[in-house]
């Protein structure tokens, strides 16, 4: 099976979904993410789903899952990129997405983490 | 086409797109064919143990239309209007896959059978 890859960059991980996503492969990236997140200390989470042509429930019930394991974890999840006909169909079809942070693109998203990080009392 | 796994759903996403490209649907209305069939096909897969899609391009008038039909010998749906209830799943999902994909339709019609089946018919109108 094919995995999402995911990479480091500082204390936050960046993944892009490039591919039409199986189920198993939704969900092998939400176990992915979790390993990762406890491995490297990240403390954020960028998913760029520009290239996702649709998002349907099991997308955005993974995106809300790895929200809340990535908060739970002490990280802050941001999903960039959402196409608008994506997000259009994604409210019409009942979906909230609450919990979720997003961003319009990568650039935003980064600095909603960097500032998240600023802000951070350690 | 048939519709047996997980595989099968991505292959039904691309036919669709496929299709209502042929039509000429705008994009969002493309997004939103898709983002049903997707819902309908998986609950095909999952819940009706698996079985098949039909598509038809339909005329009425002047009017050009996308038709699928995603047809199961499962167990069928016992109370029709609870599984059309926002939030309410019978399953592990979000409750948004059959409620939610009639949204993404202009007509939609659902026929179910317990012990012997189900078939969703959804039509799109360009």
């Amino acid at each position: 099976m094919e995995r999402i890859p995911i990479l480091k960059m500082g204390r936050v991980l960046l993944v892009t979904i490039q591919v039409d996503l199986q189920d198993q492969v939704a969900l092998a990236l939400q176990d992915d993410l979790s390993a990762q997140i406890e491995k490297t200390g990240a403390n954020g989470v960028l998913i760029d789903i520009s290239a996702l042509e649709i998002v349907d429930s099991f997308v955005g019930r993974m995106l809300a899952s790895i929200s809340g394991i990535a908060s739970v974890l002490d990280a802050t999840t941001v999903v960039v990129g959402m196409q608008p006909a994506v997000a259009i169909t994604l409210v019409e079809l009942g979906l909230s997405l609450e919990g979720v942070r997003t961003a319009l693109n990568v650039e935003k998203g980064m600095a909603m983490l960097a500032a998240d990080d600023r802000n951070q009392i350690d | 086409m048939l519709l047996m796994g997980e595989r099968d759903i991505v292959m039904c996403r691309q036919m669709v797109r496929k299709l209502t490209q042929q039509v000429k649907f705008t994009l969002v209305d493309q997004t939103k064919m898709i983002t049903a069939a997707s819902e309908l096909s998986r609950n095909t897969v999952v819940y009706g143990g698996g079985g098949q899609m039909r598509w038809e391009i339909v005329q009425n008038g002047i009017k050009t239309g996308l038709r699928l039909a995603f047809e199961d010998k499962g167990p069928g749906i016992p109370d029709i209007d609870l599984a059309l209830t926002d939030g309410w799943t019978s399953g592990s999902g979000m409750g948004v896959g059959l409620s939610g994909s009639r949204r993404l339709v202009n007509d939609f019609d659902l026929r179910t059978v317990v012990g012997e089946g189900t078939c969703v018919t959804v039509t799109r109108w360009k």
